[in-house]
């Protein structure tokens, strides 16, 4: 297969700034940096139904059901290079790789090898190279070399800051006004809690069909809603429109968080379309949100999109995937030199630990040459001073 | 951990605070009775708590105040403030009696979030919702707060007796009941009061409610005429109309209640076959005296206190522990807490309370380690979660089984409110650490589980809040 020169799994090559892109294209005057946003799909997002590596022998056996047809193909994958595709749901960030302001990174992680959700996202937000072996975030540390100056800090779209945006560096959060509802995903589980309550588990059913959102159904109809909508609904979007105002503001911070949720798809995620299909569409539509909103900023923009880890490479019994470890990662904006593939493929013929995609390429090097990028930032003091610490 | 230390904290109690269950384990028994022996520590205390005769002076203010916005007449020498420490200007602008209930409301959380003695307050809602005065206009707005602390919370651990006088003859209770407007047919201040063209006769409700939800219940075989002749007997005590609507020159006075014997109905009253006789302001305190101690109000509070601490189909054998107890004593509350916590079949494993919103609250701040609440916090969350203190729909109190609190709506707003929670918890707290440190050993596995496979640390939060386990108690 294509690029599968290494089984490296723990460094990876030669990801360098002139990979990424350069400070070139907004050397000029104005702002000292430019913009950078970190997207966190929380929950885990299937690598291999975003980034597919249809050409590789071992892809269709793997995925059975919810494997993905080649470019050409109805419902086929958008053609990238190398033998991968993009998910069809993508076609906004598909337009950027045409327009190379769009690199991805395959059989990414960071060097957490475990698979719990919150120690998974500890270190994705951390930096550091041990779960809990900091409390204060790369982004923060990041935001506290730059220049002091308005625009100096970081803003969290959301009630609360996350882990990556913590520490001493100034920080805010914004979140929309729109009463807290929760998501079918938490009621799904919720309900499968309450299968032996004879209390809860009949009054939250109730509830779900009195408030017109069969929580399954609302999965599969939410992707294409673009607002705050129902319960159910994914508010991707309404977070994205608020980050690109946000950002233009005059003095608008140098840095935004976005936190969206759930990715954790261990039943019937669905192919070309179904569960996973919607929400990789709402996360298109949020993108593409962001480049509209960001007008002219959007050429100093650059935007990581990444997760705490993949998922199993088999699809499960339930038409989903569990936990896993390499997982996909992007990396794209108008600040961005992009159109290829970062790192090394490992390929599919061997699994981590018989189950995941190896591991071969570091997240944290992926950040700090985002960070690098967008922040005009010596890429190997970042990653000195930033990550590993 | 023992179970008997987690049901302790969390049915006993008010929910385990962080590393409290591996304190109480040494012996939960222990601690509960302890607490029995610190009345003290019933009390709460706030610097911005009125009395009842500072919310007399300023409801009486705030309303004229309010009058005199009404007819654009603005008087700036008369610019006085307030107990409140307000000015007329700020009187006008603020609603005094909600933003009274507020300070009440916080200092009530904080109080339940911080004390040392979390069975007793537990002891003290119960009994104030058993007894419950709640504001339903504004004028009994200023008053909720003032009965709970002034009849209720000095009264839990004494005679059941003097609880009831002293909640039945509180002016909280005078206003909610509509005692003050009551006044003897026959005595002649009620006569003096009809010359001056006023109506003035007896008023029941107080009466009522004393027999129906205080002492012996509506099954008791009270008649109306039982009702009619105990409204009798109450006459006389009251607020007097000078002090209620305007301040003397001693302001001691203001809204003090007092025996008025010219408002008495004179002669002896007969009440379920016994006979009450002629004595003045005595009168209605010996049918309260006697009334308390009645076999059938003892019965009635065994039911209230097992249905409250163990299951909405209270256990046979407890409620007759605590009614033989009760009847033994002479209903001697500290007595009867004690029998409770001696008593077996209050300490099966299995949870069957549902939480009501406000334990449902308090067990999720104490859980997470919170030390202060503001106001407006607490009144966005108890809007939402549906039970505003000292808002009790009736004088029936709140209700205090699952199938009035777990109605499917409620449960979502739960479930939306938990997310919130989760927030600020997950700020210090990860997921399985706060469960464990809440449930203890009777966190069980199916939500150990579902905690653990949550997709973020917030998911996990809001699984172990809403948990069938936390849930209940």
């Amino acid at each position: 297969m294509t690029n599968r020169r290494s089984f490296l799994t723990t460094v990876l090559s030669g990801l360098t700034l002139s990979m990424i892109g350069g400070q070139a294209s907004f050397a000029q005057g104005g702002p000292t940096t430019g913009k950078f946003v970190f997207v966190i799909l929380r929950g885990a997002l299937d690598g291999l139904s975003a980034i597919v590596p249809y050409q590789d022998p071992a892809y269709r056996g793997l995925r059975n059901a919810i494997a993905l047809d080649a470019p050409g193909a109805p419902n086929g994958v958008l053609h990238l290079n190398n033998g991968f595709g993009l998910h069809p749901a993508l076609r906004g960030m598909h337009g950027l790789w045409q327009n190379q302001q769009l690199s991805f990174m395959h059989a990414a992680a960071s060097p957490y090898r475990d698979r719990s959700h919150f120690d998974g996202q500890d270190l994705l937000e951390s930096g550091a190279s041990r779960v809990y072996g900091a409390s204060t975030g790369w982004l923060n540390r990041a935001i506290a070399l730059l220049p002091d100056g308005p625009g100096k800090e970081g803003i969290a779209i959301g009630r609360t800051i996350p882990l990556v945006l913590k520490g001493s560096a100034k920080t805010g959060s914004w979140a929309p006004a729109m009463a807290e509802q929760s998501d079918a995903d938490t009621l799904n589980r919720l309900m499968e809690l309450y299968a032996n309550d004879a209390l809860l588990g009949p009054a939250l059913v109730m509830a779900i069909e009195t408030d017109k959102i069969a929580a399954t159904s609302a999965m599969t109809k939410a992707g294409n809603q673009s607002g705050g909508g129902g319960r159910g609904a994914i508010a991707y979007n309404s977070l994205a429109t608020a980050a690109a105002r946000i950002l233009s503001a005059p003095g608008g911070p140098a840095a935004c968080v976005l936190s969206f949720d759930g990715w954790d798809t261990h039943a019937n995620q669905g192919g070309a379309q179904g569960q996973l299909a919607n929400r990789l569409g709402a996360l298109d539509t949020a993108i593409t949100t962001l480049q509209t909103g960001l007008g002219a900023l959007w050429a100093n923009t650059t935007i990581v999109v990444a997760t705490e880890f993949g998922r199993t490479a088999r699809i499960n019994g339930t038409g989903g995937t569990d936990h896993g470890t390499g997982g996909a990662a992007f990396i794209l904006g108008g600040g961005v030199k992009g159109g290829k593939m970062l790192g090394d493929w490992p390929g599919l013929s061997r699994l981590h630990q018989d189950r995941d995609v190896i591991p071969a390429n570091n997240l944290h090097d992926l950040f700090a040459a985002g960070l690098s990028n967008a922040f005009a930032l010596d890429e190997t003091a970042i990653k000195t001073t930033v990550f590993n610490i | 951990m023992s179970i008997d230390a987690a049901i302790a904290a969390n049915r006993f109690g008010l929910g385990a605070t962080p590393g409290q269950l591996t304190t109480t384990a040494i012996s939960p028994k222990d601690w509960l009775l302890a607490q029995i022996r610190s009345p003290a520590a019933a009390q709460v205390h706030g610097s911005n708590l009125w009395t009842s005769q500072q919310a007399f002076v300023n409801f009486v203010e705030y309303r004229r105040a309010r009058a005199r916005e009404r007819q654009s007449v603005i008087n700036p020498a008369s610019n006085m403030e307030t107990q409140a420490g307000l000015s007329n200007k700020q009187l006008r602008e603020i609603n005094l009696g909600a933003r009274s209930l507020g300070e009440e409301m916080r200092a009530r959380v904080t109080h339940a979030i911080n004390t040392p003695a979390p069975f007793l307050e537990r002891w003290v809602l119960f009994w104030s919702n058993y007894l419950t005065m709640a504001a339903k206009s504004l004028q009994t707005t200023f008053f909720a707060g003032p009965y709970e602390r002034e009849a209720i919370r000095p009264n839990v651990l004494g005679k059941f007796a003097d609880l009831l006088k002293a909640s039945s003859l509180h002016a909280g209770m005078l206003l909610y009941l509509d005692q003050v407007r009551s006044y003897g047919p026959n005595a002649p201040g009620t006569a003096a009061i009809m010359q001056r063209g006023r109506n003035a006769g007896l008023n029941e409700n107080l009466a009522r409610e004393i027999l129906e939800l205080h002492t012996v219940g509506v099954d008791s075989g009270y008649s109306q005429a039982d009702v009619t002749e105990f409204a009798r007997a109450l006459t006389g005590w009251t607020i007097p109309a000078q002090r209620l609507a305007r301040i003397s020159e001693s302001r001691g006075e203001i809204g003090r209640v007092t025996y008025v014997d010219a408002l008495h109905e004179p002669g002896e009253r007969k009440i379920m076959g016994r006979t009450f006789a002629a004595n003045g302001s005595r009168q209605a305190l010996e049918i309260l005296d006697w009334l308390a101690t009645h076999p059938q109000t003892a019965r009635r509070i065994a039911v209230a206190i097992a249905t409250h601490f163990v299951s909405d189909v209270p256990p046979t054998e407890l409620v007759l522990r605590l009614e033989t107890n009760f009847n033994a004593s002479g209903g001697d509350l500290a007595a009867l807490a004690q029998t409770l916590i001696n008593s077996p079949q209050a300490w099966s494993p299995v949870a069957r309370k549902f939480k009501s919103p406000n334990e449902f609250l308090v067990s999720t701040l104490r859980a997470s380690g919170t030390k202060t609440v503001t106001a407006s916090a607490l009144r966005n969350t108890f809007n939402q979660l549906g039970q505003m203190p000292f808002r009790a729909p009736s004088p029936k109190g709140w209700p205090d089984s699952a199938d009035k609190w777990a109605a499917p709506d409620a449960i979502l707003q739960r479930v939306d409110w938990s997310h919130l929670a989760a927030d600020v918890i997950g700020e210090t707290m990860s997921p399985l650490a706060f469960a464990q440190a809440a449930l203890g050993s009777t966190l069980t596995q199916a939500t150990r589980t579902a905690i653990s496979r949550a997709q973020d640390s917030r998911q996990g939060i809001v699984m172990a809040l809403m948990s069938p386990e936390f849930q209940r108690r």
